[in-house]
C-alpha cells in the first residue's frame, strides 16, 4: 500500500530526499514536468488546458523527528528535537538512526530508581539519549555520523474500524493524496508541490510559493483531532471520522472567508462529509503561501490526525477519501474560485 | 539464544493472566523432559532426575509473569481506562502501543489530552494513568464486543537485536531468566548428580508468589532464582552493573553465603565473568521468598544486568545471559565430583 510505503520511509525535516525518491516514481507517469529545487521540494508541473493561470496544491513531505547532535564516551548518541515533539511521547521508544536505519531506543532509567520529583515531572531532552548497544563512543561513531537524522520506529498498518497508524501521517496522508489527484487533467496548469521542512517553520513552502508564483493555493494536511479522553466535546478541534477539515483560520493564515465558504458549500452539496477546524491553534504551508510573492489566496483542506507529532497517529480512511474528493472538485470547479 | 530471547519475550502474560503462555513453556521445556507439571497458582515445574535415587534436590527458578496494565472501563466513545498491574512507569506510557488481550488480541495506542489543549505547568508535569485512556480505533459497541473490563494489555514493542549482541524489547525481565533455564535444560546430556527442578513461577512481579508456593511443593535442597539487576545508564550508576560484566552473584542476608561461594569458585574455575551484587536486605527477587519456604531453603540469586527496567525497551548483553547459563551448567557438572554436597 503506497500510503504505507510512505509513512515507513524516514524524512525528517531537512533529510527529506528517500521519501522525495518513493514520491517520483509515483508522479513520474503522470507528471509533465518535474522540478527539484535547492532546498528539496519537488514540484510537478500537471499541464493544463489552460496555461494562462497557475494553480498550486502543496503538502509536505517531512516529518518530525531528530538530529544526532553528539556521542557520550559510553557510546550513547545525545540528540536535539527536529520539529515540535512533546518529550513525553519519547521515553521507551523505538527509533532508527541515519540512512541505515541503525536500530535504537529511547532509555531512562528504572522507575525503582527515580526519586519522586523525578517520576513526576517531564524530563529535560538534553538529558535523553538514544542506545544503539554501541560499546563506545568511537564503536558509535563507526555506525553513526554527528548530523545523523533518527525518525520514530513504528510499522503503519489498519486499526480499529477502517482507521490508520503509522507515524509521518502528518503529512504523508497530504502526498498520497495529491499523488491521487496528479493522475487526472484539469482546466489550469497545476503545479503540485511535495515541500521540505514545514515541521521547522514552512520553509519549503515559502520558497516553492515564490518559484511557482501560483494564482490560487490549496494546502492538503493532516490536523490535531482532540477527541480523545479526557477532553470535553467543546475543546474538539475536529473528530475523527466526521469528514474532511476546512480550516478558516489559524495562527499563520487567515483564509480567504469567500474560499472556506465554498468549499464547506461545495462539500455539503456533494455529500462529502465536512467540518470545520474548531480551533485557531497549529499552522500549516498556508502561513507561507498567502504571503509569497504579491500574496496568494490560500485555502487548506486537513485530515483529523490523533496524537500528531507522536509515534504513532490515528487517521480515518474515510476522512483521507473526503479530503480527497473534496480537493478534486475544487480543481475540477477552479473557474468558480480562481 | 537470540531466537530463544526473541520467542520468549515476544510471549505476553502479566501476572495473574501466565496461562497465556504457559502452555508455551510448559512445550519448550518438554523437549528435554517429560516430567512437567503445573502446580495450583499455575508455575511450570519442569523435573529432571538423576539415576542416583539419594540425590540431592535444587531449584533452579525464574519468573514467567511480565508487568502490565489492565482494562478498569470502557468510556461512552470506546476509549479505555486502565490499571497497572506490577511496576509500570507512567512515563513510558504516552504514545505508547499496547496490545489488549479481549476475546481477540485487538492493538491500541495511549493517548493523552493534546498539548495545545494543556496548560504550561501541565505539561511540564508527567502525565498519571488516571489520565490516559486507550484508543483502539473502534466505537463503544464494537469494543464493547470484543474487550471486558478485566481484561489484561500488555506493551505491544517487540525486541530487536542492537549492535554488538544486545538485545532490547518488553518483558526480558524476566523471560531472560527462562531463557536460561532452557539453555541449562538443553545442555544437560550427561547424568546429574542433582535432582533438578526448573521453574517458571507465577506472579513475582506482584509479590514473589509463584515462588513461594513452588519452592514448598518441591521442598529442595537448595535454590538457584535467577532475574535481572539494574544496568548502568547515563543517567545511573549507582545499584547497577555495566552490562556485559557477566553474570551478578548476590551476597547478602538473602543469600546463603557458603552456596554462593561456590558459585564464585565455580566461576572462577571455568573462567566464567561474573560481577558481585551486595544487597542489605530485600533482593527484591523471588530469592527472597524461597529462602523462607518450608523450614528455609538456601539460597542464591544469579542476575542479568538489563537497561531500562520495566520499560519496553529493556536492554541486555545477551552474552550475560549465556554465562548465567554457563555457570549454572557446571555447577550441576562439578556437584558431587570435587565438592561435597552443597556449602550450607
Amino acid at each position: 500500500m503506497l500510503l504505507k510505503r510512505l509513512c515507513e520511509e524516514n524524512g525528517v525535516s531537512g533529510n527529506e530526499e528517500a521519501v522525495r525518491d518513493l514520491i517520483y516514481e509515483e508522479l513520474r507517469r503522470y507528471a509533465d514536468e518535474v522540478h527539484i529545487s535547492s532546498i528539496g521540494n519537488m514540484i510537478a508541473l500537471k499541464k493544463g488546458r489552460s496555461s494562462e493561470k497557475r494553480v498550486m496544491v502543496a503538502a509536505h513531505m517531512d516529518e518530525v523527528g531528530f538530529i544526532i547532535s553528539g556521542f557520550t564516551d559510553q557510546g550513547y548518541l545525545k540528540f536535539k528535537k527536529v520539529g515540535g515533539i512533546d518529550t513525553r511521547v519519547l521515553i521507551s521508544k523505538k527509533v532508527t538512526v541515519g540512512p541505515q536505519k541503525i536500530k535504537g531506543v529511547i532509555g531512562m532509567k528504572a522507575i525503582h530508581l527515580q526519586k519522586k520529583e523525578e517520576r513526576e515531572n517531564v524530563p529535560e531532552v538534553q538529558t535523553l539519549f538514544i542506545d544503539i548497544g554501541a560499546k563506545n563512543k568511537e564503536d558509535a561513531q563507526n555506525m553513526v555520523q554527528l548530523g545523523d537524522y533518527a525518525a520514530f520506529d513504528t510499522e503503519f498498518s489498519a486499526f480499529g474500524d477502517g482507521k490508520y497508524k503509522g507515524k509521518a501521517l502528518d503529512d504523508r496522508a497530504g502526498c498520497a493524496v495529491m499523488l491521487d489527484l496528479i493522475k487526472d487533467t484539469y482546466e489550469y496548469d497545476t503545479y503540485f508541490c511535495f515541500t521540505v521542512q514545514e515541521e521547522v517553520g514552512l520553509r519549503g513552502a515559502q520558497v516553492a510559493a515564490n518559484a511557482v508564483k501560483p494564482d490560487i493555493a490549496l494546502v492538503l494536511e493532516t490536523t490535531t483531532c482532540s477527541d480523545v479522553h479526557g477532553t470535553e466535546p467543546h475543546e474538539y478541534a475536529t473528530q475523527l471520522g466526521k469528514g474532511v477539515v476546512v480550516t478558516f483560520m489559524d495562527m499563520r493564515t487567515i483564509m480567504p472567508a469567500e474560499l472556506v465558504d465554498w468549499l464547506y458549500r461545495a462539500a455539503k452539496e456533494a455529500q462529502i462529509p465536512v467540518q470545520y477546524k474548531n480551533t485557531t491553534m497549529g499552522g500549516n504551508d498556508a502561513g507561507a503561501i498567502h504571503v509569497a510573492g504579491h500574496g496568494v489566496r490560500t485555502a487548506a483542506l486537513s485530515i483529523p490526525c490523533r496524537y500528531l507529532h507522536a509515534p504513532a497517529g490515528v487517521i480515518a480512511e474515510s476522512d483521507m477519501e473526503a479530503m480527497k474528493n473534496l480537493a478534486a472538485l475544487f480543481l475540477r470547479r477552479i473557474n468558480e474560485v480562481i | 539464544m537470540e531466537e530463544l530471547l526473541k520467542e520468549l519475550s515476544d510471549l505476553r502474560g502479566i501476572s495473574g493472566f501466565e496461562y497465556r503462555i504457559a502452555d508455551e513453556i510448559e512445550k519448550r521445556f518438554r523437549m528435554y523432559t517429560d516430567d512437567v507439571h503445573r502446580d495450583a497458582l499455575g508455575s511450570v515445574i519442569a523435573c529432571k532426575k538423576s539415576s542416583d535415587p539419594h540425590a540431592l534436590k535444587l531449584m533452579i527458578e525464574a519468573h514467567m509473569d511480565e508487568i502490565g496494565l489492565m482494562v478498569k472501563d470502557i468510556d461512552e466513545n470506546g476509549f479505555i481506562t486502565f490499571v497497572n498491574i506490577g511496576g509500570v512507569d507512567p512515563r513510558i506510557l504516552p504514545a505508547a502501543e499496547v496490545i489488549i488481550h479481549g476475546t481477540r488480541d485487538i492493538p491500541g495506542i495511549i493517548g493523552a489530552k493534546p498539548p495545545h489543549l494543556q496548560g504550561a505547568e501541565e505539561s511540564k508535569k508527567s502525565v498519571k494513568i488516571n489520565d490516559m485512556a486507550i484508543d483502539t480505533g473502534y466505537s463503544r459497541d464494537a469494543i464493547a464486543d470484543i474487550v471486558s473490563i478485566g481484561d489484561s494489555i500488555t506493551l505491544a514493542q517487540s525486541a530487536g537485536v542492537l549492535a554488538n549482541r544486545r538485545f532490547s524489547g518488553k518483558t526480558l525481565d524476566d523471560r531472560a531468566g527462562i531463557a536460561v533455564l532452557l539453555e541449562v535444560l538443553r545442555n544437560i546430556d550427561f547424568d546429574p548428580a542433582l535432582e533438578l527442578y526448573f521453574v517458571a513461577a507465577v506472579q513475582e512481579e506482584v509479590g514473589l508468589r509463584g515462588a513461594k508456593t513452588a519452592a514448598y511443593s518441591i521442598a529442595p535442597d537448595a535454590a538457584i532464582a535467577i532475574d535481572v539487576c539494574h544496568g548502568v545508564t547515563p543517567d545511573n550508576a549507582e545499584n547497577a552493573f555495566e552490562i556485559g560484566s557477566g553474570t551478578v552473584i548476590s551476597i547478602g542476608p538473602n543469600i546463603t553465603p557458603a552456596f554462593q561461594k561456590q558459585l564464585v569458585d565455580t566461576a572462577q574455575r571455568h573462567n566464567i565473568r561474573y560481577a558481585l551484587d551486595v544487597d542489605g536486605g530485600d533482593t527484591g527477587t523471588d530469592a527472597w521468598a524461597i529462602q523462607v519456604a518450608r523450614e528455609g531453603v538456601p539460597t542464591t540469586l544469579l542476575s542479568i544486568p538489563l537497561k531500562y527496567m520495566h520499560t519496553s525497551v529493556e536492554t541486555i548483553d545477551i552474552a550475560d545471559a549465556e554465562a548465567t547459563a554457563a555457570l549454572i551448567l557446571e555447577f550441576i557438572k562439578d556437584f558431587g565430583r570435587e565438592e561435597e554436597g552443597f556449602c550450607c
